[in-house]
């Protein structure tokens, strides 16, 4: 997908929004970093070139509009850094690629899983070697809810 | 002019299905404050005869025969349901204009070489894939044809797959279209004044285009006259991107169950008062009245009918929730009388005008909580309403809405986000 990088709150020229069709994402802000280090004891000149805080938003949020939390309840997911209590960050805007880590909907309800595209069908794998995993075939329901960019997990 | 109107299909009942995918397929309701009437029904709802504003009580036979779900209104999640949707559709045009939880219009002038289906089909695709929320999409030249469409294209009258562009339609289709339209179905025309039409002959949407706009404008008046040009494709209503400030904002509930007392009733009042003040600031005005009022219930004929409002003149037009307490509890103290059921009171914030210029008052000596209040409003942005409050709020809520069946927070509480396995 076609991206273009706007600065917070540049107004965005019609014509580059609508370029594309449909029209191209926009991210919501860019994460301006400082570049050097600053000497401590008097008014920096480098405050100058200072732009803003960071904000884990920006870091874990690409398309604000689409990204949701839950929180994972049980073990299925630990080998792939997922534990009970994490917080996952989901987004819905992504196209889900073969061995993305998703949210799915299966028989309705939610599950956490990798998917995998195997010749007969859809694999939702769980980390637990074989134990927990989902295959889905043709004739059967599912439903992908998002893709999960991060797991916040507290240490 | 070119226009769409997007709209979300049972709005309500979408946002709940999002985060409940049981839901899915089954028949869904969702009811009013106090878990009073179906103010959104699932298809499969609309489909067993329920209709709109039936109140729960008289379904409640039907419901357990076909299982249906019932749901307390979770406003927190739909409006932040819908801000999201709004901002996916502002990606397709720079002109927006939100004109509900659940609809936008949205200007589509020089977008002439795009195919204008394809287009409301792109958006359709977007908002289910982002959101997981079904919107119907209507493109005409003027806003109420654009409504109309939207419709026809939700009640698959007209147009493919939810979108409905009356572009496409030869003027033989249109006026074959319209004729089968009743006449109601047209924005502005309410039941009284289609019966008025009817009454004349003007039954369907495809007789009231035709009719003679002037002499409607006699009969009726110039906004009707607006309505038959606009049906005729000239752009009689201005898009505005920007909601205008509300000119008096208002807070008020019915009670779970009824209260005698006077506290209770206060804490009710302060809330109330504290709900509109951070309305007001989010607008940046001043109010320059408060007015509050408290009934018995009108509906029980049996028991002692009692109902009063006051509205009390600030010396300085404010918007601090402490100034505007202290008046609307002064206000309260006059028109409480013991012994009645009070079943609901209400504040409004009246005479608005913009911070910033406030009338001085020689004689104020009030202190500036202009700091207090924004802080005030961001603790609460960050916790929740109600987190920071003023005393006069209480801590009983005994006056609290029934929302017994009411999902999650599934979006607004880090508590009750979605579980997943």
């Amino acid at each position: 997908m076609n991206r273009h990088h706007v600065p917070d709150g540049a107004a965005l020229p019609a014509a580059r929004l609508f370029s594309g069709f449909p029209p191209p994402c926009v991210p919501l802000r860019n994460c301006p970093l400082l570049a050097g280090p600053v000497p401590a004891g008097f008014p920096s000149p480098a405050t100058d070139y200072v732009e803003d805080h960071l904000s884990l938003d920006e870091h874990l949020i690409e398309h604000r509009e689409a990204t949701f939390f839950v929180r994972v309840a049980g073990n299925s997911m630990t080998g792939f850094g997922i534990h009970d209590g994490d917080l996952l960050v989901v987004d819905r805007s992504l196209k889900p690629a073969d061995r993305s880590v998703v949210l799915a909907v299966v028989d309705g309800a939610f599950t956490v899983k990798q998917l995998c595209r195997i010749p007969d069908g859809i694999l939702l794998r769980s980390s637990g070697q074989g134990h927990g995993d989902i295959f889905v075939g043709a004739e059967q329901e599912m439903t992908i809810w998002g893709v999960v960019r991060w797991s916040i997990h507290a240490v | 002019m070119t226009i769409a109107l997007i709209d979300g299909n049972n709005f309500y009942v979408s946002c709940e299905r999002v985060f409940d995918p049981k839901l899915e397929g089954r028949p869904v309701v969702v009811l009013s404050n106090n878990d009073g009437c179906a103010v959104a029904r699932s298809a499969e709802v609309k489909a067993l005869g329920v209709k709109m504003g039936t109140p729960w009580f008289k379904m409640r036979d039907l419901a357990g025969k076909h299982g249906i779900v019932a749901l307390s209104s979770n406003y927190a999640l739909y409006a932040d349901m819908s801000n999201r949707m709004m901002e996916v559709l502002s990606q397709f045009s720079p002109d927006q204009e939100i004109y509900s939880i659940d609809e936008c219009f949205l200007g589509l002038d020089g977008f002439a070489n795009h195919d204008l289906m394809e287009y409301g089909q792109a958006m359709r695709r977007r908002v289910k894939q982002w959101l997981g929320l079904p919107v119907s999409v209507g493109i005409a030249k003027t806003k109420t044809l654009a409504k109309l469409a939207n419709h026809c294209a939700k009640k698959a009258l007209a147009g493919t797959d939810g979108v409905c562009d009356f572009g496409r339609l030869s003027e033989l289709d249109r006026s074959a279209l319209f004729s089968t339209l009743a006449v109601n179905e047209v924005w502005g025309v309410g039941r009284r004044l289609s019966e008025q039409l009817t009454g004349l002959g003007i039954a369907s949407v495809e007789a009231l285009r035709t009719a003679d706009a002037k002499t409607l404008r006699r009969e009726f008046s110039v906004v009707l006259e607006r309505t038959v040009m606009e049906l005729n494709g000239i752009s009689c209503m201005a898009f505005e991107e920007a909601t205008p400030n509300k000119q008096q904002i208002i807070s008020s509930r019915s009670f779970g169950s009824y209260v005698h007392d006077r506290e209770p009733l206060a804490e009710a009042v302060a809330s109330y008062i504290a709900i509109a003040a951070e309305k007001l600031r989010s607008q940046g005005s001043l109010a320059g009245m408060v007015q509050i009022y408290i009934r018995t219930n009108p509906h029980k004929a049996d028991s002692p009918q009692y109902q009063r409002a006051l509205t009390i003149p600030l010396s300085q037009a404010s918007d601090d929730t402490l100034r505007l307490t202290r008046a609307a509890l002064w206000g309260l103290k006059r028109i409480y009388r013991e012994g009645f059921a009070y079943q609901k009171a209400g504040v409004a914030l009246l005479n608005l005008s913009a911070a910033g210029t406030p009338q001085l008052d020689l004689f104020s000596n009030a202190r500036d909580n202009t700091r207090l209040m924004a802080v005030m409003d961001r603790i609460n942005g960050i916790w929740g309403r109600g987190t920071l409050r003023s005393a006069a709020e209480g801590s009983g809520r005994e006056w609290k809405m029934k929302r017994e069946r009411m999902s999650p927070g599934y979006t607004s509480r880090w508590d009750q986000l979605p579980l997943v396995r």
